[in-house]
């Protein structure tokens, strides 16, 4: 099917591979949702409209009905209202920022009598679909300033009314347009810079309890994988080995000495050293701008002082800009912390459940620490608990590698659309799940840090299935029509 | 296609590559907290699955007429659900318990304090208070819709309908560490017989604890069973049982043996069982109950009169001359007397002087007579017979060797096994200890001639002489004395069931009642004559006591022709044997095989009743103490 598709490439056809795959995740999703919340002191019906499984219907049968008439929808009218729909998603934003009532700490739910909307849950296919309308503008350059501008501000803006409403995991899911316009030209380095920028950062706080000399254990091994990026910057866009291998000799000549004057019994400040080699390393790349006037040069020498201004300005920011708990989450994200009550308590419970199911895991409505409750939001973030504790390793594999094929189709898809709008919107979709499932899995196994997002068609309610179905079905309408485009 | 970004399209390997390691570390992980990892199925257990304990009732315990003695009856703890508590009227509550402000802060403190309450969370019911009574509970009960988070819970307590017997039923209290490290069965904070019958048929008593496994929220709070209960095990009530001996009876015994030290015992001699066992001083079982448990206890245990030991089963008495049918016995059997041999009396053993002075009395006397007068010299005489007769035996040390086990056929020397704790065996010395002792084996019938009227090293306990009286009784067979008759739904342990043999001839146990018979009607027991109402065989005994005033003794047995009772009583510091210890026996035959006193008797009853024999400062002054001597030596 996965290539048979492509060929027969008949007209209208929509994608079943996608189609079927929904279905199986947002029935497993249900079964699932009854099982977390199961009470077992009351056992209500899968079907009892007042139990979180009944609901949970009620949300997959209008979901449905949401699909079908997505897909009678001409591909036409996504194109014409992306910008409209854009600017009523931020009216909404901004209107629920000011509002709503505050719901478990946050402000992000419009309450309509008795339904309730999130909109910053939408948001994700409007941002989606704005962008691939401004990419499918004929002969667009994402990286002319101008561009830019729009493109990262389009992005920026409903993710600080998201982050006002105190729904950081959400606004956190907007970042995952990173993908997209990574897709689209946005430069590699840059997609580099964020992860240099992650892995400085984690350095940085993990190790910041000892100091070596003037500078902390992180701050000196930065200083090294900052020496050694400018190295391979050299390496792959000036192409000069000599100029590579002197930068790293720079290095390591500053550490023999500091080692020699070690063994001589002398005090030896390991932080002064580092920024010893560090000032070395700039001075020689401002040398070397200076000499062949290349401006390449300069923008490393500029990588290599902003790095370092980073790392020290990223402490400043955890210790300061960062609330007390979302530090402790990022602490023992990092093994700096047990805390096994407080913020790693979750985490603690949730591998519990996850490592009690063993390899076949112990049956449908079996698993009891989620129904006890030792696993915070059974039903929802922490829904992957009850797989791994009711199904297994065998389940919970299964369950991933099922994701990981959808958005790798989901890929397929957005490569065969002969529209840059399709295309967009396709990597869009791809990458917003690819982000979900990142972050909440890898939170629910302990990999990341505890950051409250659903997982896709499993997690209950009615605003997460709603928007994730009207993301996929929309791109499920573009891809059905690219025929006529 | 019109894509102006073809440049790009292999960046698109770049992204699935990231959903490919995103896939694999993610299982990488889930292997290793599913497959490697399995504490976290131990973790996931003791979050969820709380086994709670379903403590059985403790059996009942009835005396041999059905009346019942020792029930439970339910009491009530204050618990307390810390998260559930609200503001409320402190005063009041106070007042319904009868505390004041300082002891409901320091019960609260206890109750809070991890290392006095190691299970303790605000979440689940914690004790605040126990035992409250019925009145309290009631108060309380009234009034808890004032106190959110009070709630009571039921639990039971021994309770005793008789003042008496406290040492025959012993008490229960919290298991301790080393009960529960040797025996599995006892968690903590379980209730444990530990003394008495509570303690000697504990696993009777007990019954069979149950289990029903809930599952527990991340509160602590219940949340319903496992699988339906699918695992619980209902708990098993404990044994009824009852007893053998006669409550009236024992009160009876108690009520003439206040202000006296000693022992009253009474066994049925066809059966074993035993009617009455008095030990005094005693204590009353409710003392130690309920919240005033441990001030009791401390308060018993410092009595110097010893409340707390079981006399008739702990205490060692030299037997005095109620030790002499034993003799009688062993040398008719052994052949070294016929009924016919006669050794003649004149005031004393010649051969040590004269030492053994007897009671005055015609001489020479044959056994017969000797038991009726009680005569030292005859069983001087014929110890010195049976330990000196070289034809029979090839030395002193043989013939004692023989002296020793018939002694122990006999029932002494040894635990008698009675399903009570702490018995002791008393004292039979062999050769083995004399050649010890005199650091030679020449030692002669002379060296040891003092065990001949019950002195010197022998020691018993009051229940071996009851035992003993009970074989005679019989003519010659027993059966184990036990205090427990009947287990309800099973059958009595065979250790009590089996006839034991004396090894010793009918016949002549016959003689010996003779001669207890002639003793109560016209030798020195003449005070427990209660011809024609009963026939009465006695003999009486004086325990030389180094210390005070001599132990006066009594064994006997009636009617003599069909025994229904054998006794043996034992009051310290009483004097000769007719003063105390035969009046008694008088009395608690009557009360046993008459149901009532006799009116002539009537004054002997308040008399003896209103005696008052306690030493003004008093020392244990049962004889040195030694254990079973014979297992040491054999």
């Amino acid at each position: 099917m996965y290539g048979g598709v492509r060929e027969i490439q008949e007209k209208g056809r929509v994608d079943w591979f996608a189609v079927i795959m929904y279905l199986v995740f947002i029935v497993l999703g249900w079964f699932n949702v009854y099982a977390a919340s199961f009470d077992l002191e009351n056992a209500v019906s899968m079907f009892d409209l007042s139990g979180r499984a009944g609901m949970q219907l009620v949300w997959m049968g209008t979901s449905l009905a949401l699909a079908f008439s997505l897909l009678k929808i001409d591909t036409a009218f996504y194109e014409t209202y992306a910008f409209a729909a854009y600017l009523v998603g931020i009216g909404l934003l901004v209107i629920t920022w000011i509002v709503a009532p505050e719901i478990n700490g946050s402000r992000s739910w419009l309450v309509m009598g008795p339904v309730r909307l999130q909109p910053a849950e939408f948001m994700k296919f409007i941002i989606a679909l704005t962008l691939a309308k401004i990419f499918n503008v004929y002969n667009f350059r994402l990286m002319e300033r101008k561009n830019l501008l729009i493109v990262v501000s389009l992005i920026l803006v409903p993710l600080l009314l998201v982050i006002l409403q105190s729904e950081t995991g959400t606004a956190l899911v907007y970042l995952a347009f990173i993908f997209v316009l990574y897709r689209e030209g946005l430069p590699g380095g840059i997609l580099f810079m964020g992860v240099a920028a992650i892995l400085y950062f984690v350095l940085a706080i993990r190790f910041s309890d000892v100091q070596w000399g003037i500078l902390s254990v992180g701050e000196v091994i930065s200083a090294a994988l900052i020496i050694i990026f400018a190295a391979g910057m050299v390496w792959n866009y000036v192409k000069r080995r000599e100029v590579s291998f002197m930068i790293i000799g720079l290095g390591l000549i500053v550490s023999a000495a500091g080692l020699i004057l070690h063994f001589l019994k002398l005090q030896v400040d390991a932080g002064l050293l580092a920024l010893i080699a560090l000032g070395l390393v700039a001075i020689y790349l401002g040398y070397l701008a200076l000499r062949f006037w290349k401006k390449i040069y300069l923008y490393i020498l500029l990588f290599v002082v902003g790095s370092f201004a980073f790392i020290e300005s990223s402490e400043y920011v955890f210790t300061d800009v960062l609330q007390p708990h979302q530090q402790m989450r990022i602490k023992v994200t990092l093994g700096m912390e047990q805390d096994l009550r407080g913020s790693g308590y979750h985490v603690g419970q949730s591998k519990i459940a996850i490592g009690s199911g063993g390899m076949f895991g112990k049956g449908f409505l079996n698993g009891t620490q989620t129904k006890l409750k030792y696993v915070p939001e059974q039903d929802t973030d922490f829904i992957f608990c009850t797989i791994g504790e009711e199904w297994g390793f065998v389940g919970s594999t299964f369950i991933l590698v099922l994701f990981g094929m959808f958005i790798l189709r989901l890929i397929t898809l957005a490569e065969r659309q002969p529209t840059t709008f399709g295309r967009v919107y396709g990597y869009g979709v791809a990458s917003i799940f690819l982000f979900h499932l990142l972050v909440n899995i890898g939170m629910v196994i302990g990999i990341m840090p505890v950051i409250g997002i659903p997982l896709p068609f499993f997690s209950y309610g009615g605003s997460s299935l709603w928007g994730f179905t009207i993301l996929l079905f929309i791109f499920l309408r573009i891809d059905k029509g690219r025929k006529r485009a | 296609m019109a894509d102006t970004h073809k440049p790009y399209a292999k960046r698109k390997r770049i992204i699935a590559f990231i959903v490919v390691i995103m896939v694999l570390v993610y299982a990488a992980q889930l292997f290793n907290l599913q497959i490697l990892s399995p504490q976290y199925r131990n973790y996931a257990d003791s979050n969820a699955f709380f086994r709670k304990t379903l403590y059985p009732a403790r059996g009942s315990i009835y005396d041999r007429n059905g009346e019942l003695v020792v029930y439970n009856q339910p009491t009530y703890d204050v618990m307390m659900v810390v998260r559930e508590m609200r503001q409320f009227d402190t005063l009041d509550f106070c007042h319904t318990l009868n505390i004041d402000m300082e002891q409901f802060h320091q019960l609260n403190d206890d109750m809070r304090d991890r290392r006095k309450n190691p299970g303790y969370s605000s979440y689940t019911p914690q004790r605040f208070m126990s035992q409250l009574d019925v009145e309290e509970y009631g108060l309380l009960q009234e009034k808890l819709y004032k106190f959110p988070g009070i709630y009571i819970q039921n639990r039971t307590e021994r309770q005793y309908k008789y003042p008496n017997m406290g040492l025959i039923l012993g008490y229960v209290a919290e298991v301790d560490r080393n009960k529960m490290a040797a025996d599995p069965y006892y968690a903590r904070g379980d209730y444990v017989g530990k003394s008495g019958i509570e303690l000697s048929h504990e696993e009777d008593l007990r019954g069979e604890k149950g289990v029903e496994v809930l599952l527990r929220d991340a509160h602590g709070r219940v949340q319903g069973k496992y699988r339906d209960g699918e695992l619980d095990k209902p708990a098993v009530s404990g044994r009824d049982l009852t007893l053998a001996i006669d409550i009236e009876l024992q009160a009876y015994g108690e009520y003439l043996m206040q202000n006296k030290i000693g022992s009253i015992i009474m066994i049925e001699p066809a059966t074993g069982e035993i009617l009455c066992m008095v030990a005094a001083p005693s204590y009353d079982p409710s003392l130690l109950t309920g919240r005033n448990f441990s001030q009791n206890y401390l308060t018993l245990e410092q009595d110097p009169y010893k409340p707390l030991l079981n006399r008739a089963i702990a205490g060692l008495y030299p037997p005095g001359s109620t030790f002499k049918p034993t003799q009688g016995l062993i040398f008719l059997q052994e052949g070294t007397i016929t009924p016919e041999t006669r050794y003649s009396c004149y005031g004393g053993y010649p051969p040590l002087g004269g030492r053994t002075r007897s009671h005055g009395h015609a001489s020479p006397t044959a056994l017969q007579y000797a038991l009726t007068t009680s005569c030292n010299s005859f069983f001087c005489y014929g110890l010195n017979a049976m330990l000196s007769n070289r034809t029979k035996y090839s030395s002193t040390i043989d013939a004692f060797q023989i002296w020793t086990r018939h002694m122990v056929d006999l029932g002494f020397g040894y635990k008698t096994d009675v399903d009570l704790p702490s018995e002791r065996g008393g004292f039979i010395p062999n050769s083995r200890y004399y050649s010890n002792a005199f650091k030679h084996d020449r030692w002669s019938a002379h060296n040891i001639i003092s065990i001949a009227i019950g002195q010197g090293e022998i020691l018993s306990t009051p229940l071996q002489l009851a035992n003993f009286t009970a074989i005679i009784a019989n003519r010659g067979h027993y059966y184990k004395p036990h205090v427990v008759k009947a287990r309800k739904g099973t059958a009595l342990d065979t250790l009590f069931t089996n006839r034991r043999e004396s090894n010793i001839d009918r016949a002549h146990f016959e003689l010996t009642v003779e001669g207890m018979a002639d003793a109560v009607t016209r030798g020195t027991c003449r005070r427990i004559n209660m011809e024609p109402h009963l026939t009465v065989c006695g003999k009486t005994g004086t325990a030389e006591n180094p210390h005070g005033d001599d132990h006066s003794l009594f064994v006997g047995f009636a009617p003599k022709d069909d025994p229904k009772v054998a006794i043996a009583v034992v009051v310290e510091n009483g004097g000769f044997g007719a003063t105390n210890a035969v009046p008694i026996a008088r009395l608690m035959m009557q009360k046993y095989l008459m149901d009532e006193i006799m009116p002539q008797d009537q004054f002997l009853e308040k008399t003896i009743a209103s005696r008052v024999i306690l030493p003004y400062a008093y020392r244990r002054n049962a004889p040195v103490q030694r254990t079973d001597s014979v297992a040491n030596n054999n």
